[in-house]
């Protein structure tokens, strides 16, 4: 093995290689959405309490009266769904039926939430111990899925839908029969 | 030296502070921070959440972390090992929902194997190398 034989710089060019590797994936940003593994698949069984007065609570079957709907997972303690709420008014008045399901949250917070953002829910669920929110796969509030009138789980928006997202939402309740 | 460790200190108060209003107000599931009242299923319990990553905060295994959603999370584990279900079935039933994502330990498959198979080698590797060394010298 001559000094200016590829050999000699190979242990060289593996330690650059590991350098580069560990350097490009340091530097590029981390995925930090979580996505849902239900997307195709039934609604657990669940049924959830009322979390607010004026509306009836949320069972899954439900979900299972041959209407597409939107399932927002939403909480008052949560900025983001404060930021949604005009968006998810907008999506009502285009007739889209939005069910809520309200993650660890007390009624009295439910309800000054409603009264101040406005309620476009038909229903709203208690799910004081996050189990649907587990029970579909998602990580965080708000989330919102798109469920087909037979129960199934089509779409997983991930964070605040935005008045951007309006539009595609629409487009994928209409793909899920609406 | 003291700016700077003002400094530090009002970035942290800031980052819990922003971290605190985003919490919910409820208390802890039953199961969150008690434990069963059979040791064995506890210890269990208690094996399974060490290798079950919170969700939210991503670093840190459910057994770890305080975040209201781990807290969920434990009730689940606890629960369900209280009903009979075995941490391989309830570790199944979290990864349908989250993908391999949600586990720690990492399951021998199609996509894994080259993690178990790849250290076998380099080892067969290094000592296939040295033998010849060593053998060349003897």
């Amino acid at each position: 093995m001559t000094r200016g034989g590829w050999k000699f710089w190979l242990p060289l060019a593996l330690f650059a290689f590991f350098v580069a590797l560990v350097g490009t994936q340091l530097l590029s940003p981390a995925q930090r959405e979580v996505e849902s593994a239900m997307i195709g698949k039934p609604l657990p069984q669940f049924v959830l309490a009322a979390a607010s007065p004026d509306r009836p609570g949320v069972a899954a079957v439900d979900l299972k009266d041959g209407k597409p709907r939107l399932l927002n997972i939403w909480a008052s303690w949560c900025i983001p769904c404060a930021a949604e709420a005009p968006q998810l008014e907008a999506l009502q008045k285009q007739g889209v039926d939005i069910v809520g399901v309200a993650i660890r949250d007390r009624p009295e917070d439910v309800a000054a939430f409603l009264a101040r953002y406005g309620n476009p829910y038909s229903r709203i669920g208690a799910d004081n111990l996050s189990e649907v929110q587990l029970g579909i796969g998602s990580s965080g509030v708000p989330e919102t899925f798109i469920v087909d009138g037979k129960g199934v789980i089509r779409y997983q928006h991930i964070g605040d839908i935005r008045p951007e997202h309006v539009p595609m939402l629409l487009e994928k309740l209409r793909e899920a029969g609406a | 030296m003291r700016l700077l460790s003002a400094l530090c200190l009002a970035i942290s108060l800031l980052l819990s502070g922003a971290a605190l209003s985003a919490q919910d107000s409820m208390p802890p599931a039953p199961y969150a921070y008690r434990q069963l009242d059979d040791p064995d299923k506890e210890a269990e319990a208690k094996a399974l959440m060490e290798t079950l990553r919170c969700l939210k905060c991503q670093g840190q295994s459910i057994a770890d972390s305080d975040a209201p959603m781990a807290g969920d999370m434990r009730h689940q584990v606890r629960t369900r090992i209280e009903a009979g279900e075995s941490p391989d079935e309830i570790r199944d039933w979290l990864v349908e929902r989250y993908g391999d994502y949600v586990s720690f330990a990492p399951r021998f498959d199609g996509a894994t194997w080259p993690l178990f198979a790849l250290p076998v080698v380099i080892v067969a590797l290094a000592l296939g190398l040295l033998w010849r060394r060593l053998g060349r010298r003897g």
